[in-house]
């Protein structure tokens, strides 16, 4: 085992840990310390390959390790850096760190809208969070915004090319998932853009998945568009007998009505088992359903709202 | 200081063709290091040579492929990066054209080196017409026995491809060169796994420039301390340098590495000064991704000594009063040249070539390239200069692949060495959006080439 000390808590890791799940864990174990865990926006742990992208999950490695101590020079990607023994990690508690952080926010803020009244993505936005912890309060950035020409991807993903943020996880998933990939990067640089090539419409029984790994409101469910806030929705643990997945939701429901169904996700909101495009499209009646009770919701966001938790007093 | 090694037969009449190579000396190292050394000798022989990657990074070849990891029962790949692409730099393309055998023999020699039974030569795009040219020389080294299996009746075999890219300056980047000739998005990947241990179709794979290459026939014939004798400290051998811009004789030169950066623009062996007596302005030594320098920076280090075209002495000083050797990209201005418009077009270049893969280059070089733009024409303002250097500071080290440090460099450096010259662009608006940069010259071209 590996020792590393990332915001001075000590934890022990398996080596070929990254710097990033070494966190997690001390999140996992002492909850009162998760706000040490970097952001990711690209960075997925059920994707191969996902990762080092957004470089928003920058840390400050002060110490190399036990033998070599010498610092890194400059902040290096947390999910792609493996922890080494005696490794000493600063995240929260370096303020150059936090600045360099602020600008890479201010980079992925020039290009996307800032529209969340009408997205569908609102509270559950990754980069909302990230914008509303690490971002500036003004824009800097006075040009010409990027947009791109709306395609069609078929009837149950709306693709809005000018929220993302060219993450790469879609096309991770597409890849993990399916065995005829349609849609994947075109061009380059900030031209690039996810698509299909030639508009085709994406058909097959996971292609679903997309939506639940997209950290912003590029790429959303058709089915629940503008029908609801999350925030005004609950949601329920249900399961249902599934020939193609393992038919574990999450039924996102405004009384008896379920509005929308998800795969389930844990606290650092990672999926934690895909789910087919029947469950989650299909099977929006509460009786196709055997629900397990209310989901617990992690996220420290605005779709935690309206779902606290609290014992039961005796008042008198 | 003028010594050739590289082009020493590339004036000689049919050269291109086996024959005339052959007479001239060609493939005596294959033969050499086949037939007298063990693949560790001829390791050794460039590790005792100094020689040091021709692309731009200058890191020491006999320890990069040292580091190639040997394991039993995979194959391991050489592959020779020839997607020059940075503005000011053609000096591979010269070398391909002209002795493109050369190349043929430094990659047989290496890949006998390292081991290696499958090589390619992954050329840009548009390099369509060197493509046939080294085809040919391919088919030539087959003919004759010097590729393809049990090569000079040893147990050493060697295939040998031409790879055309699709002409992304970023596939000059290991990683992404990988990617792309795996038939994927020309993506840089995060390293480690560095190339050496998990590469081309995650096997051990050596990347080295055409220039790197081609010396090594040259290190393995004479010796690599006889290699090691030329130049200067730690930078031995010669340089290819492509000279371009405001000069009398623009051109590809050979030059043993020490040559005062002086000797070279103005002397009439080299590049022979500024044309119509105009004063030297400013220099790109190692293509357009180095710090841009004044001309007095570019001929004197900061402590008064004189410049020379080493590693060490164009980096002395570090960014502030320093560059960098790069690639030999070697672009002169003189005093009308506007630092404003060379630097906004820079921008505008690799903007256009970031891969979008990470978000502080993708983001970044497209809006640094706003800004310069803005300036250029006329409506920028006062903060803008130290919005550029800031946002080149977000980008810098921040990224998966030095595109972005090479994005950032030259709008930080002509900030930090012209910053008047930008200022003069805010607070003159209206002569700022006058201003024709060059129509002159280019009058005159299109005269002479009867446009």
């Amino acid at each position: 085992m590996l020792k590393v000390t990332i915001d001075g808590i000590e934890t022990q890791v398996a080596p070929g840990t990254t710097i990033l799940q070494a966190a997690r864990k001390i999140a996992t174990e002492q909850p009162e310390h998760s706000h040490l865990v970097p952001p990711a926006m690209c960075y997925y742990s059920p994707l191969e390959g996902s990762g080092g992208k957004c470089r928003t999950c920058i840390v400050k490695v002060t110490q190399g390790s036990e033998r070599d101590p010498r610092p890194m020079p400059k902040p290096v990607a947390s999910c792609q850096t493996q922890v080494m023994d005696g490794m000493v990690v600063e995240n929260t508690t370096n303020p150059d760190l936090l600045a360099a952080r602020k600008g890479v926010v201010e980079l992925l803020l020039i290009n996307h809208p800032l529209d969340c009244p009408v997205c569908d993505q609102a509270g559950e936005c990754h980069l909302q969070d990230l914008a509303f912890e690490h971002g500036a309060s003004e824009t800097r950035y006075e040009e010409e915004r990027r947009t791109f020409e709306r395609i069609d991807i078929g009837p149950y993903i709306q693709l809005h090319m000018t929220r993302c943020i060219l993450c790469y996880r879609c096309v991770y998933t597409a890849n993990q998932l399916t065995n005829e990939r349609v849609h994947g990067v075109l061009f380059r640089g900030d031209r690039a853009e996810i698509g299909t090539y030639i508009e085709k419409a994406i058909k097959n029984d996971f292609s679903g998945n997309v939506i639940d790994v997209c950290p912003v409101g590029a790429l959303t469910d058709k089915t629940f568009r503008f029908r609801s806030r999350v925030w005004f929705t609950r949601p329920f643990d249900a399961h249902r007998k599934c020939d193609k997945c393992c038919g574990k939701t999450v039924l996102w429901m405004a009384g008896d009505e379920v509005l929308r169904v998800t795969a389930r996700k844990d606290a650092f909101d990672e999926v934690e088992e895909f789910i087919c495009n029947e469950c989650r499209f299909d099977h929006k009646v509460k009786e196709d359903w055997t629900i397990e009770g209310p989901r617990n919701i992690h996220r420290h966001s605005v779709i935690s709202a309206n779902k606290y938790k609290a014992k039961a007093q005796t008042v008198v | 200081m003028s010594r050739k090694i590289l082009l020493e037969h590339a004036h000689v009449a049919g050269i291109q063709g086996y024959e005339v190579y052959r007479k001239m000396g060609g493939y005596r190292s294959v033969e050499k290091a086949l037939k007298s050394l063990k693949p560790e000798e001829v390791v050794d022989e460039v590790k005792r040579s100094g020689l040091r990657g021709r692309g731009g990074a200058g890191f020491p070849t006999g320890m990069k492929w040292s580091f190639l990891a040997k394991p039993e029962g995979v194959p391991r790949y050489l592959l020779c990066n020839a997607d020059e692409s940075e503005p000011g730099t053609f000096k591979d393309r010269y070398l391909m054209e002209k002795i493109p055998h050369l190349l043929v023999e430094g990659m047989i020699t290496s890949s006998y080196a390292l081991g290696v039974q499958t090589a390619y030569i992954y050329i840009r795009g548009e390099y369509k017409w060197i493509v046939k040219i080294l085809e040919k020389a391919i088919a030539e080294a087959y003919a004759h026995g010097w590729l393809g299996k049990k090569i000079l009746g040893t147990d050493f075999s060697l295939d040998l491809y031409v790879a055309p890219g699709g002409g992304a300056y970023i596939c000059g980047e290991e990683t992404a060169l990988i990617e792309s000739l795996e038939g994927k998005r020309g993506n840089p990947r995060i390293k480690p796994p560095f190339p050496a241990v998990k590469g081309l179709w995650q096997s051990p794979t050596v990347v080295n420039n055409v220039e790197t290459l081609a010396a090594v026939p040259v290190i393995v014939n004479e010796g690599g301390d006889a290699y090691a004798a030329i130049g200067v400290g730690r930078s031995t051998g010669t340089k290819l340098i492509s000279a371009c811009g405001n000069l009398n004789k623009p051109g590809v030169y050979e030059i043993e590495m020490g040559l005062p950066v002086e000797e070279f623009i103005f002397s009439d062996a080299y590049c022979g000064g500024i044309p119509n007596g105009k004063r030297f302005k400013a220099c790109v030594p190692g293509g357009s991704s180095v710090p841009i320098l004044p001309a007095d920076l570019m001929l004197k280090t900061a402590k008064g000594e004189d410049r020379v075209m080493t590693y060490e002495s164009l980096a002395d000083g570090g960014f502030l009063t320093g560059t960098m050797l790069g690639s030999g990209g070697f672009i002169v201005f003189d005093e009308d040249q506007c630092i404003v418009r060379n630097t906004y077009t820079y921008a505008r270049f690799y903007h256009h070539e970031s891969c979008g893969q990470c978000s502080p280059c993708r983001e970044g070089t497209g809006w640094m390239e706003k800004v310069l733009h803005r300036i250029e024409y006329g409506h920028g303002h006062e903060h803008d200069l130290d919005l550029l250097v800031d946002i080149a500071k977000k980008i810098e080290g921040n990224t998966i692949c030095p595109l972005g440090d090479a994005a950032a460099w030259p709008v930080a450096a002509a900030i930090r060495h012209f910053r008047e010259e930008f200022e003069w662009h805010v607070r003159h608006p209206q002569e700022a959006q006058s201003r024709n940069y060059g129509l002159g010259r280019l009058e005159a071209y299109h005269g002479a080439v009867g446009v």
